[in-house]
């Protein structure tokens, strides 16, 4: 009977969906499924990009010098002479690929996607608090974005001061022909980013306080939600920072201020510039940079937590442990951005704190990697794409992790600082991570975002060349790095001049991660043609493919505005019931109501 | 031209294949009436398989990167303190490849072992608080000790050198390295960034150096005169935004040649001689198998970073302050050729901060020489200090040594 009301209520609600507008349902859509998804088709886009450049100048570091095709194909005559490339659109392309992966791909594209896609859904929620504000923070991400592409065709080239925009080098047009007006691009699309990225989190607080269903108690949340409610946090707390910075920035290469500047002499002009401090802008820049890690990764652990624990039919093992560690790691990183900072002449004792605080980190990390593996362990697993790509993320984690307790160590940071051993540690902890909890959450809710169901078969092909080449691209950085060999480096040629081994070494590792890195990049066009393709032709999905618990599945599986006809659903329990003995179903739906007898969680 | 029309031939031509096959692909299921959403035991069990056997791969491959290259592939470290620094990072090496291993091998054993087997059902074990306990206190132990063992360490490289250190410079800018030996005295003369001249490229600060750079500024080809010069005749017309740009100059100029009259009233002239006895040396860092070394830096224009590898040292050279680093060279360069078994070895310092299109060029050969040779070296160096080579001809006011309580002003 109640399941007829619920019925003829859908039909209701989908007669209003159909006076919609174009513009209204796909532009300037309020509905936070279509917001989400609009998020996500922007950060594919970017992360395309994104991964494009960065092909670009790894075929200049494995083939330095050489005349190639695609280069001139991408680049041009002007960045690309004869088919090599110049040596400040090498470094252009490397600050775009970093800033575009780590903002616009892994904060903008991931969290914005599945905040707004499962904070309401989850959470039993019409819609999110506001909605106007959250297409607001939409269109500032994709204003943003376009600034941040523009800014690549500028005829002084984009942004040539590696991702982190060190003043003085940002400052000076003299420096690098970047540092003009690429530069002012970049810092005008981070402002508006950064403006969006705050309606974005302050939305998804918000909503996460407020807007929980009947019996939906904090305690009753999924970890994605926690994940999302700690990364909007960070948030809230640490990009207005980055904003003062890229002001002060902005001010002293336009308004002759000297924020940032002392004592300089740049291009036979000497500046009267004095008493600033070029290390006042690491420190605001690292107290956004390093919660920004936790931005990016946090959503990545809450999405594989989900999964993990729907795929092996098991809960996860240790739900307050892992909620106490996503907010003790949500807490330590705001203490801990001096450890980026080592040898840039920050006093040596205050370094020494910031070892400490940082390589506390690394408790709640591994509270973590073994509740995910005490979460596996006895499971039923059900190895879908998405699965793979959860595991997989546990495996980066660990391995980008544990580096990171060398580099959190001040004295042997001192040998590998901005070496090529940093690279290949937060790729693999932040980007391989982070990207695998994105595919992972792509795969495991395309079903509720599109109504269709992925090809698996491609799925599986994709995860393999995606992890075999991602891997086989990280791991023996590690080795160039220890070497010596320095990051942001257009040619390592010049070692041959003064240590033979080292030489032989950067260049065949060189060209293996190159290839792997091609490999990699081919891999994922099988991820873009199944995603575009089952948009419109995939299978249609069923209400809940994955046998899972959560509110989400609950929803129709065809969209309609506030997300369910009728009342919104009743909360009765954890969302980890699974394989609960006693029961005849290996999974227990939120909804459902204690049985009698029965013990909550 | 061609080649571009190919590279997008087999890009449309591959994503037609791909179409193809999966159109192929969803026929076929639709006949075997698959459903995406359910994964069979075969996909279940070859995807284990392959996962298990991918961590044999990355284990396999690990172990041969180490062996192909030498355990870490980063050669002997050349100074006290790098080998101090090594001994440290071993260790920390086999705790983390231990981690690596262990946790690496459990998640892709239960990945394998635990696929979903019909009939057998998961276990159901949401927590266990003797487990939790388990696995955040032994990590906590583990990282203590590295806490402290890496504290010790870093104080011992951060602490001040003993007075005998020989005191050097390194002066960067867009693209190159220049040293500056302390002298006789082993005390660096002060420097001050408004006394950049073509016969001053390093800035010192002393009463000779005060007067030109004044006279430069007031004087020279660009300099205050020849400015107003130029904005006063009447005969040139300029546009707005070139009489700007030269108004701008000009005014910049002006305040620069007031700072540099203050400096020459506030100027301590007993502080010239330790500037005087200063050695600039360019294209080759030489030192001292032995002998420690307490390194000034300095930046001209941006942030550079002075990384020698092989000593294990790095600090940043950050423009308006100032940084330190040392180190002590333990093995010559012939030494270490011997060693590395490689005639053409040498010690390097490199840029490790991005600092333009040339970073990647940015460096400076170290050879270090055992202590007869150095001593041999410096001797014939000392004939050639930054008084010989550029102001021969003034006058050394005192040669008591510097008063080092009078402290001048900076600008």
């Amino acid at each position: 009977m109640a399941s007829h009301d619920a019925h003829a209520h859908g039909h209701h609600d989908e007669h209003h969906h159909h006076e919609e507008h174009f513009i209204s349902k796909y532009i300037f859509s309020h509905d936070h499924k279509m917001i989400g998804k609009q998020f996500l088709m922007t950060a594919v886009f970017m992360g395309l990009v994104a991964m494009v450049l960065s092909t670009l100048f790894r075929i200049q570091l494995a083939w330095p010098g050489e005349s190639s095709d695609f280069l001139s194909f991408f680049l041009g005559e002007k960045w690309a002479p004869n088919g090599v490339l110049k040596e400040d659109m090498y470094l252009g392309l490397v600050t775009i690929h970093g800033t575009i992966m780590v903002f616009f791909l892994l904060t903008g594209g991931l969290s914005g996607t599945f905040s707004n896609i499962l904070i309401p859904l989850q959470l039993g929620a019409r819609d999110m608090a506001s909605g106007f504000l959250n297409m607001l923070s939409f269109w500032f991400f994709a204003l943003s974005s376009l600034l941040m592409l523009v800014s690549l065709f500028v005829e002084s080239g984009p942004a040539m001061a590696g991702w982190t925009v060190y003043p003085p080098l940002s400052a000076l047009p003299q420096a690098v022909s970047g540092s003009g007006f690429g530069m002012t691009l970049w810092l005008v699309s981070m402002a508006i980013f950064i403006a969006g990225s705050l309606l974005g989190s302050l939305n998804y607080i918000v909503t996460i306080v407020n807007l929980r269903t009947k019996g939906m108690t904090m305690m009753r949340m999924p970890l994605t939600i926690w994940a999302f409610f700690v990364t909007a946090i960070l948030g809230v707390l640490s990009f207005p920072v980055l904003l003062s910075a890229a002001l002060l920035l902005i001010m002293d290469r336009l308004m002759g201020t000297s924020f940032y500047l002392s004592d300089i002499i740049v291009g036979g002009e000497m500046l009267t510039n004095h008493g600033g401090s070029p290390i006042l802008y690491q420190h605001l820049f690292w107290f956004l940079g390093h919660p920004e890690v936790y931005i990016v990764l946090l959503p990545a652990l809450g999405l594989s937590s989900e999964i993990i624990a729907t795929n092996s039919r098991k809960p996860i093992f240790g739900y307050k442990a892992m909620i106490g560690s996503i907010l003790a790691i949500g807490f330590l990183s705001f203490i801990v951005w001096g450890h980026h900072m080592f040898i840039t002449g920050m006093n040596p004792f205050l370094g020494s704190v910031f070892v400490f605080t940082t390589l506390l980190i690394a408790i709640p990390s591994a509270v973590k990697v073994f509740n995910y593996l005490t979460t596996l362990w006895k499971g039923s697993l059900v190895l879908t794409p998405a699965m793979l790509f959860a595991i997989s993320l546990v495996s980066t984690f660990i391995t980008g992790g544990v580096t990171g307790i060398i580099l959190a160590d001040s004295a042997l940071d001192i040998m590998l600082h901005d070496t090529y051993f940093v690279v290949a540690h937060f790729h693999i902890v932040m980007g391989m991570s982070a990207v695998f909890g994105m595919f992972a959450g792509v795969y495991h809710w395309f079903p509720k975002m599109f109504g269709r169901m992925l090809n698996t078969r491609l799925g599986y092909a994709h995860f393999w060349v995606t992890l075999v080449g991602s891997y086989g691209v990280f791991f023996p950085m590690h080795f160039v790095g220890l070497a010596g060999a320095p990051r942001r480096y257009y040619d390592y040629s010049a070692y041959s001049e003064f240590d033979n081994n080292s030489f032989e070494l950067m260049v065949d590792l060189n060209q293996i991660i190159t290839t792997f890195a091609i490999i990699a990049a081919i891999g994922q066009a099988i991820f873009l043609f199944n995603f575009f393709y089952s948009i419109f032709r995939g299978p249609k999905a069923p209400q809940n493919p994955w046998s899972s618990t959560t509110l989400e599945w609950t929803t129709p599986v065809e969209h309609i505005h506030g997300n369910w006809p009728g009342e919104l659903p009743t909360v009765h329990r954890w969302p980890y019931d699974y394989s609960k003995p006693g029961t005849a179903s290996d999974f227990i739906t939120q909804v459902t109501p204690l049985e009698e007898g029965e013990e909550a969680h | 031209m061609e080649n571009k029309l190919i590279i997008l031939l087999v890009i449309v031509l591959g994503a037609i294949a791909v179409a193809q096959l999966v159109r192929i692909y969803e026929i076929s299921a639709k006949l075997r009436k698959n459903q995406e959403h359910e994964i069979s035991s075969r996909d279940n069990n070859l995807n284990g398989r392959l996962m298990f056997g991918f961590m044999l791969f990355m284990f396999g491959s690990f172990i041969y990167l180490m062996k192909a290259y030498g355990w870490t592939g980063r050669g002997s470290a050349a100074s006290i303190e790098g080998e101090e620094m090594d001994w440290l990072l071993n260790l920390n090496f086999v705790i983390i490849i231990a981690i690596f291993f262990f946790t690496n091998f459990l998640l892709f054993y239960f990945t394998w072992k635990y696929v979903k087997k019909p009939g057998v059902p998961a276990l159901y074990y949401p927590h266990n608080n003797k487990l939790e306990m388990l696995w955040t206190v032994v990590p906590a132990i583990v990282l203590a000790v590295i806490i402290i063992l890496g504290l010790q360490t870093w104080s011992h490289l951060t602490g001040p050198t003993k007075p005998e250190a020989e005191k050097i410079e390194l002066f960067s800018k867009q693209f190159d390295w220049t040293a500056r030996y302390a002298g006789a005295d082993n005390t660096l003369g002060l420097y001050d960034y408004k006394l950049t001249l073509d016969n001053n490229e390093l800035a010192l600060l002393t009463s000779n150096t005060i007067d030109s750079s004044i006279n430069n500024m007031l004087n020279g080809a660009t300099g205050i005169r020849s400015l107003q010069k130029l904005l006063n005749n009447r005969d040139t017309v300029f546009s707005d935004s070139t009489f700007n740009v030269l108004r701008t100059d000009l005014s910049r100029k002006e305040r620069l040649y007031r700072f540099l009259n203050q400096m020459k009233q506030n100027h301590n002239k007993s502080l010239d001689a330790s500037a005087w006895d200063d050695i600039i040396q360019k294209d080759t860092l030489y030192l001292c198998k032995g002998q420690e070394y307490e390194i000034a830096l300095r930046a001209k224009d941006v942030i550079h970073s002075a990384y020698f590898p092989h000593f294990r040292a790095q600090m940043n050279a950050v423009p308006g302050m100032a940084t330190r680093l040392k180190f002590t060279p333990n093995k010559t360069t012939a030494e270490m050729r011997a060693e590395k078994n490689d005639d053409n070895f040498n010690y390097i310092l490199m840029c490790n901060k991005i600092c333009g299109g040339a970073h990647y060029k940015m460096k400076m050969v170290v050879v270090v020489l055992d202590r007869p040779a150095y001593k041999k070296w410096m001797a014939a160096k000392k004939k050639a200090t930054f008084k010989d080579q550029y102001f021969p001809a003034a006058t050394t006011t005192s040669a008591a040594p510097a008063d080092t309580t009078a402290v001048p002003t900076m600008n």
